[in-house]
């Protein structure tokens, strides 16, 4: 139950970042893209905040055994840079840079209640479950996957 | 290249917060905040986890309505692509972060925080498709 509070509390904050920096935006987004043409650099700083506060605490309870609400930290294992991580992310660029939508935005934006953001969040479901299904891995909930 | 439309203030108040939560989320349940990791488990996964992910999403979602009922005149939600361009978009960016395990939020903010390799990898590599296909479809075609 309190896990659940924690989760909808780091959500709720999350969503507020994405629309205080204006990330939900997807014209402020393929502003940061557009990089040959008339170029918002935003985003980056989005991710330098981000990073700078991330990063700090990140490090610094970084020789806790566990996190206060869980039994273990779930530290992603994977290390190989392999086709599947190189070939994925290139592909949701291209999707990000059609858009401007990336996943916790896209979420975001879809309380507007416009339905162009419906069919991308739609389409969107449509390519993670897509995905999942051709890939047939076995993901259990306790082993993390690779992020 | 101008730069334009540039807000600072925003962006980094707005990163903090963004920051804030991953950190929240990694330091009380020692997971990773990454929006497409957790959205596709919460599709296709049953068990104790299943809470806190939904949890988690609609977090972000009531962020989404408390600025819709609230500010309404504070958030844009400008669309630069009709139905059939976001509908491919849509699939594209679903299929593409579940093979590369991650997307701006999990590779962008938490994998580079922690210093992974194969999260700055991934950025770079979504930064790049991601640039070269707004130049393409805005400039080109």
């Amino acid at each position: 139950m309190k896990r659940t509070a924690i989760a909808f509390l780091s959500g709720l904050v999350f969503g507020v970042g994405l629309i205080v920096s204006q990330m939900s935006n997807p014209a402020k987004v393929l502003g940061f893209l557009d990089i040959t043409g008339n170029w918002d650099p935003s985003l980056a700083l989005v991710m330098g905040g981000a990073l700078a506060v991330f990063g700090a605490v990140y490090w610094r309870i970084r020789g806790r055994n566990a996190p206060l609400m869980a039994e273990r930290f779930a530290t992603p294992t994977e290390s190989r840079i392999d086709r599947p991580l190189v070939a994925g992310a290139l592909i949701f660029g291209v999707g990000w840079g059609l858009s401007g939508f990336c996943p916790g935005p896209a979420v975001v934006s879809s309380a507007s209640g416009n339905p162009l953001v419906w069919l991308f969040v739609a389409a969107m479901i449509a390519g993670v479950l897509l995905y999942r299904f051709l890939s047939r891995r076995r993901v259990t909930t306790d082993v993390p996957r690779s992020v | 290249m101008h730069i334009v439309n540039f807000t600072p203030l925003s962006a980094l108040i707005g990163g903090a917060l963004i920051g804030l939560a991953a950190a929240l989320f990694w330091l009380m349940l020692g997971r990773i905040a990454g929006v497409s990791t957790i959205l596709g488990d919460a599709l296709t996964e049953r068990g104790p986890d299943s809470g806190w992910r939904f949890a988690f999403l609609a977090g972000l979602l009531a962020a989404g309505l408390g600025a819709v009922l609230f500010f309404p005149n504070a958030v844009h939600l400008d669309l630069a692509a009709g139905g059939g361009q976001l509908l491919v978009a849509g699939l594209l960016v679903g299929f593409g972060t579940q093979m590369g395990s991650g997307c701006t939020s999990g590779h962008g903010v938490c994998g580079i925080g922690r210093l992974s390799v194969r999260s700055i990898v991934a950025t770079l590599c979504f930064m790049v498709s991601g640039m070269l296909t707004v130049s393409i479809v805005g400039h080109l075609l």
